[in-house]
């Protein structure tokens, strides 16, 4: 196969994965949360959140009606050959996933207000490049639903507010989402840089496995002080009520220019769906975030 | 103890009345779903004092834009969960007042102005856990119907025969009563109190 047929193949069956079967970390998060949560009308919202992701995978159906709007991460080895028809290859793979899976067709001109049908239009799928060292081309599928999107926040805020500006504007976000992201939520928090940087590390810091704590300890502590604030407000899960508001908070920074300090939000529902795989030179695929038995 | 009642669509002002918030109602009979677009549409015929292509009198919204397949010339439906009902709150009130929605489906609860009109007209939002698709779907015996297909799939008014279709959880009652905004104020006072302790406030 030519390498464009590779990465087409490769995406599709990543879309399949991604929306069909969460990431063995998300469920075990989830389960844990079922286990633990006190709160009857949450941890009835939470069995319910286990038997659907159990039939999605019998079924081999997606796990939301919303299979989202999708964007695809690329980490480029700056030796691998054919990189400039990657994008057209994910263009041909969403629209056969829509096809063939079928995905719901999630695209719409935002001034005719008319839906494209295929989940295909300008700038979607929506493709974030970075390049790296090497001769592999790492691609993630990151299918994400509008409830949670339609949630996620950005301030500039004065810089003499400090961390502790900063985390009541994240919890200030939580309050004011409440049911509406789907949480139990995973959260993303972008720091520093200008607007666009810091949503972007929010959005980017959703895609850590959620069982890995953050290298640096200054960090992994912010997190878990946001975690036990965040799980303190009783929303719960779907907003009914619960400990569980959130399954993970994950912060991401770079450095701010003197007289700002953005923070963003990015929320993730509990369908976290995301699913990559490494493409080789040879042609030869690893997937990285599930299971495959045919590749 | 939470009380469980199976109830068949169209629904009656009498048992709508006797739900309280809390209860988890299993539904059969017919739904219709609606998003953005279509209360939009619904809402621009009722001022311009058109008819709408479906009754809705006695029977439920819900607040969905569902993944379906045409297979052999029959729609399927494959999922079908909530969608977040807070962006039909400027336009809710209108369809209980003036088309008689009994039942408003949906995720994430609603504000005032539609719990309001639930109080004044007899109506209750039932929550269905979001995200819960495939549970959802696999309680669709049938889809009866479709309308509005310009406005694209996920906004359509899809005519759906369900059978046990839940668990929905009353969030809202008609007597006054909003889960969701209770369990959201009490979250706002654990954050006020929190932040006096560490003498942020």
């Amino acid at each position: 196969m030519r390498v464009e047929e590779i990465v087409e193949d490769v995406a599709a069956r990543l879309l399949r994965l991604a929306v069909v079967k969460l990431p063995s970390d998300v469920k075990r998060a989830i389960e844990r949360a079922y286990r633990e949560e006190e709160n009857p009308l949450g941890k009835a919202q939470l069995q319910a959140i286990i038997e659907n992701i159990r039939l999605a995978e019998e079924l081999e159906r997606p796990i939301c009606q919303d299979t989202g709007l999708i964007t695809f991460y690329v980490r480029a080895g700056a030796d691998f050959r054919g990189l400039d028809r990657v994008e057209l290859s994910l263009k041909r793979a969403v629209k056969k996933a829509t096809r063939q899976i079928p995905l719901r067709p999630n695209a719409v001109n935002p001034f005719t207000q008319q839906n494209s049908g295929n989940n295909v239009g300008r700038l979607l799928p929506y493709v974030k490049w970075d390049i790296v060292p090497g001769e592999h081309l790492e691609i993630t599928a990151f299918p994400k639903g509008g409830g949670s999107e339609n949630t996620c926040t950005l301030a500039m805020l004065s810089p003499s507010v400090g961390v502790e500006g900063l985390k009541r504007f994240v919890v200030e976000s939580v309050l004011k989402a409440g049911g509406m992201p789907c949480p139990p939520t995973i959260i993303g928090v972008g720091i520093g840089g200008g607007a666009d940087i810091s949503m972007d590390l929010a959005k980017a810091a959703l895609l850590r496995p959620l069982n890995k704590p953050n290298p640096d300890p200054w960090i992994a502590d912010l997190e878990h002080q946001l975690y036990r604030e965040i799980n303190a407000l009783g929303i719960g899960p779907m907003g009914l009520g619960g400990k569980f508001t959130t399954l993970a908070v994950k912060v991401s920074y770079a450095y701010r220019h003197p007289a700002s300090y953005p923070v963003a939000v990015a929320f993730q529902c509990w369908a976290a769906r995301r699913a990559s795989a490494r493409i080789h030179m040879d042609g030869s695929v690893e997937y990285l975030t599930h299971k495959v038995e045919e590749a | 103890m939470n009380r469980t009642l199976r109830l068949k669509t169209p629904l009656s002002e009498m048992e709508i009345r006797r739900l309280k918030v809390g209860d988890i109602v299993y539904l059969s009979g017919i739904i219709v779903t609606a998003r953005d677009a279509a209360h939009k549409r619904m809402l621009d015929l009722v001022e311009a004092g058109k008819p709408l292509p479906i009754n809705l009198r006695g029977f439920p919204i819900y607040h969905c834009g569902p993944l379906v397949r045409m297979e052999d010339g029959r729609w399927i439906v494959l999922a079908a969960g909530p969608t977040t009902s807070m962006r039909m709150e400027p336009l809710e009130s209108v369809a209980i007042e003036k088309l008689g929605v009994r039942m408003v489906i949906g995720k994430g609860g609603m504000g005032k102005k539609t719990a309001d009109a639930m109080a004044r007209f007899g109506s209750v939002y039932g929550a269905f856990t979001g995200g819960a698709a495939i549970l959802a779907a696999r309680h669709v015996t049938r889809v009866v119907d479709v309308k509005w297909l310009d406005l694209g799939v996920p906004e359509a008014l899809w005519v759906l025969e369900v059978k046990g279709f839940g668990p929905l959880i009353i969030a809202i009652d008609s007597h006054g009563n909003n889960l969701f905004g209770e369990v959201n104020e009490r979250a706002w006072e654990r954050y006020r109190f929190a932040l006096q302790e560490s003498g942020e406030a």
